[in-house]
């Protein structure tokens, strides 16, 4: 599990990796609020390119963030979400309060 | 009938939940399923054990009884059980986004095994514990090999 940010101007990308459950979830979320109270983005892009497993910890994670960013009023979007991740996010309903990218 | 069967004990620690959810999805490989069937498994028995933790023994230290069995209609049959509080109420704590633990729960736990699985059971006792039985029919594909 690990967690790459990237700050470009006002857009905060966290690289998400390895497999999220409810044992990884705690170390991603400080790492990524970490950012965000550092550099008040107004966008903040999750990626999920190289999570290779996830259940609803990840929903719990990004519906976290979500409450967060919307005290500052930055948007959340969700990309690189591979299939068997997308399958889960899609069951969530998550796309009405994040702008979710990816096919099942 | 019954083909083969397996049963682990693991302690309610949550490095736990990956070891288990491996541990079930190699059982079930003997069933030569779709890599979305793996996934759906992985999912569904993950979100199981997590709620052992996280509701059952409130991530303190308790017994995660599993048991996998595999039937010769191509039937995989997972149980997951622990002696911790128990729920109750049943149809409440099955509802998509109910959660009583708020904060990064997204109470989806049912919903996904629901979802993810073709048949859930939940059987529980206040003090006692929970049952949880998940079954999943895995599609049969021809081999070469017939």
């Amino acid at each position: 599990m690990s967690v790459e940010i990237n700050v470009t101007g006002e857009v905060v990308t966290a690289y998400l990796s390895g497999e999220l459950d409810h044992h990884t979830a705690k170390d991603m979320r400080e790492s990524i609020d970490a950012a965000i109270e550092l550099n008040m983005p107004t966008l903040v892009v999750l990626d999920f390119k190289g999570i290779t497993f996830m259940d609803s910890s990840g929903i719990g994670l990004v519906m976290g963030r979500y409450r967060i960013l919307q005290k500052t009023g930055a948007d959340l979007h969700i990309t690189g979400t591979p299939p068997n991740i997308y399958k889960v996010f899609r069951l969530s309903g998550i796309e009405k309060l994040a702008k979710l990218e990816g096919r099942l | 009938m019954i083909k083969n069967k397996f049963t682990m004990t693991v302690l309610s620690r949550s490095a736990n939940e990956s070891f288990v959810r491996a541990t079930v999805s190699a059982f079930a490989l003997q069933l030569d399923p779709t890599l979305e069937e793996i996934s759906d498994i992985k999912t569904a028995v993950s979100e199981a054990v997590t709620n052992c933790i996280v509701h059952a023994y409130k991530e303190q230290d308790g017994n995660i009884y599993i048991t996998g069995e595999i039937f010769d209609d191509n039937t995989l049959k997972i149980k997951i059980r622990d002696k911790g509080c128990g729920i109750e109420n049943i149809s409440k704590a099955m509802e998509p986004l109910f959660t009583t633990v708020g904060g990064e729960r997204a109470g989806l736990g049912f919903a996904v095994m629901q979802s993810f699985m073709d048949g859930i059971k939940v059987k529980s006792t206040v003090n006692k514990g929970t049952t949880v039985y998940l079954t999943k029919k895995i599609t049969k594909r021809f081999s070469v090999n017939g």
